[in-house]
């Protein structure tokens, strides 16, 4: 379907553009603002020019955080998307049982994300918690606010917790948009499991799966209130992500001049890594529309 | 491959779906479970004894939070902001979604690409300019601050939801329609809008849904009287430690309104979180 071209549709476009210029242009100045300038207090700026920055990429705090952030990214992406996909799979495909399974998976994603914090730490807790409990009758000795390695299992399994059922219900949606010609086509031919996943069903998906992909990359990278409530970033910094290190700095410490620094930095990498998803989208949106 | 071998597999991988998808759902709902029924124990249950099942049911959690003004205001406070931001970008989201999904203009792709980038913005790094632009226009601590702020991230991502639906609308029935003699104003309102009715559904309802999750900006740009529930439910920290039953009483509070809204558009969720590209 070929769109016209129309310059009047900017009108259409104004009202975003002036609601998102209030709430994303003006404060990102300030941010710019800031990230060249140093403060005694008051009113008082003068210019810095890259101070800020050479000393950011000098900073092994801000390089242990990008570290434990690229880390936890990519666990949650190996995780995440092929139990999601095996999920879906698995869902019924119609009647009440999927009408149930639809609404029970949503749940958590419906569930504010400190509350999600909260129902986590109680929940591993050794004292009053099921999971703590059950592991430490086990056997199993298991602390997340004082071992680091368990205290990122926790925050690892809580985030599997919290948006494995995004990833399920969006294969889901892929699934459901194959005809049932394919499978009566691969029945005939006697394809086994794997090749009507490998060849009709993946393919089918790879469209939601990189919307899917995109999401989790981009909340996972950005994520802070979960961990912050689960373990406020600790044990010492063994769960202090960027948002958390971020946060500290600029709100906690009030560091206007690195904070603000701190934040262009992540937020290009941010911009250069939706920018390579989004590329990537329009190029199978566009094969797709071919086909 | 005989009949019965064909049937027998058949009923193998049945089994298996369901052990998965059981088991899926148990690791779900285990720790939302155990969420609420510590939320009818009471405090010294909670700590002193270890049941899965309380011994003594009690609602007093539940009373503390709904008659201290404290507590349900911060209900009422998020319930407002979360209407506020879902009206707002919805109203600013359906022209725009019409424009991009109908018309080629200057700078489209740049432009709808930039409003991606807002979706993708970690809200750590607005919090700041944020708590400043909001106080030099001393809007500090009001609902229309926190909704406005919300629309950083859920007017992209509305345009975004709605574009999908509104490319699924054939152009002919805009075009039949200009050629009957309607204006863009009656045409978008009184054709246009009820057609993509469920779109414009299932985007309230995520509007709504990441308004209403969002903890981060909601608690730096408020302090006293636009308190958000969420930002309440951090101090439950009294005299003799942490209050536990009441905290639980006040996270189940927060999952029933979602699992409401839910259950109206479970047919919609899997394409809204789509973006409606399915």
């Amino acid at each position: 379907m070929e769109k016209t071209v129309n310059q009047r549709a900017w009108l259409l476009v104004i009202p975003v553009l002036i609601l998102v210029a209030f709430s994303s242009i003006i404060p990102m100045m300030t941010v710019v603002n800031y990230s060249f300038q140093d403060t005694f207090g008051g009113n008082d700026f003068f210019w810095v020019g890259l101070e800020w920055y050479r000393e950011l990429l000098h900073s092994e705090r801000l390089w242990d955080a990008f570290g434990r952030q690229l880390l936890f990214s990519f666990i949650i992406l190996a995780i995440e998307i092929p139990l999601g996909i095996l999920v879906a799979l698995s869902m019924p495909k119609k009647g009440v049982s999927a009408s149930i399974c639809l609404v029970l998976m949503s749940l958590p994603l419906l569930i504010p994300y400190n509350v999600v914090g909260t129902i986590w730490q109680v929940f591993g807790r050794a004292d009053i918690g099921l999971l703590g409990r059950v592991l430490s009758d086990l056997g199993i000795s298991y602390n997340y606010s004082q071992n680091a390695f368990d205290a990122w299992v926790t925050v690892i399994a809580m985030d599997v917790w919290h948006w494995t059922s995004l990833v399920a219900l969006l294969s889901y949606a892929g699934l459901r948009s194959i005809p049932n010609a394919y499978y009566q086509a691969a029945m005939i031919d006697q394809a086994s499991r794997w090749s009507v996943f490998r060849y009709i069903e993946l393919p089918k998906m790879r469209g939601v799966l990189m919307i899917a992909i995109l999401l989790r990359f981009m909340d996972s990278f950005m994520i802070y209130t979960e961990p912050f409530v689960l373990t406020g970033g600790g044990p010492g910094n063994a769960t202090t992500f960027l948002s958390i290190d971020l946060v500290k700095m600029a709100l906690g410490q009030f560091d206007l001049g690195p904070a603000a620094a701190f934040s262009l930095m992540y937020f290009l990498v941010i911009l250069l890594i939706s920018y390579v998803f989004y590329t990537v989208m329009i190029s199978i949106d566009k094969s797709e529309a071919k086909q | 491959m005989s009949d019965a071998a064909v049937k027998k597999k058949g009923r193998l991988k049945f089994r298996l779906s369901t052990v998965v998808i059981t088991a899926y759902l148990l690791f779900l709902l285990i720790p939302i479970y155990w969420l609420i029924i510590m939320s009818f124990k009471s405090n010294s249950e909670i700590l002193g004894a270890f049941t899965l099942f309380p011994d003594n049911f009690t609602l007093k959690n539940y009373q503390t939070i709904l008659t201290d003004a404290s507590w349900y205001m911060g209900y009422v406070n998020s319930f407002i902001y979360v209407s506020l931001n879902t009206v707002i970008s919805l109203t600013v989201a359906l022209p725009a979604a019409y424009a991009f999904s109908r018309y080629r203009f200057f700078g489209d792709n740049h432009l709808f690409f930039w409003l991606l980038t807002n979706r993708m913005a970690p809200p750590a790094v607005f919090a700041l300019p944020f708590f400043q632009l909001y106080s030099s226009v001393s809007l500090f601590d009001t609902h229309i601050a926190v909704a406005l702020a919300h629309c950083l991230f859920n007017v992209p991502l509305a345009v975004w939801i709605l574009e999908g639906f509104m490319r699924g609308v054939p152009r002919e029935i805009d075009e039949t329609a200009f050629i009957d003699g309607y204006g863009f104003t009656r045409f978008f309102t009184k054709i246009f809008i009820p057609m993509i009715a469920p779109g414009i559904g299932v985007t309230a309802f995520f509007c709504f849904m990441f308004s209403w999750v969002e903890l981060l900006l909601s608690r730096t740009l408020t302090s006293v009287d636009a308190k958000p529930i969420t930002a309440i439910m951090t101090r439950t920290v009294s005299a003799s430690g942490l209050d536990w039953g009441v905290l639980a009483a006040a996270g189940v509070l927060t999952i029933i309104p979602g699992a409401i809204v839910i259950y109206f558009v479970r047919n919609h969720i899997a394409k809204g979180f789509a973006l409606g590209r399915v």
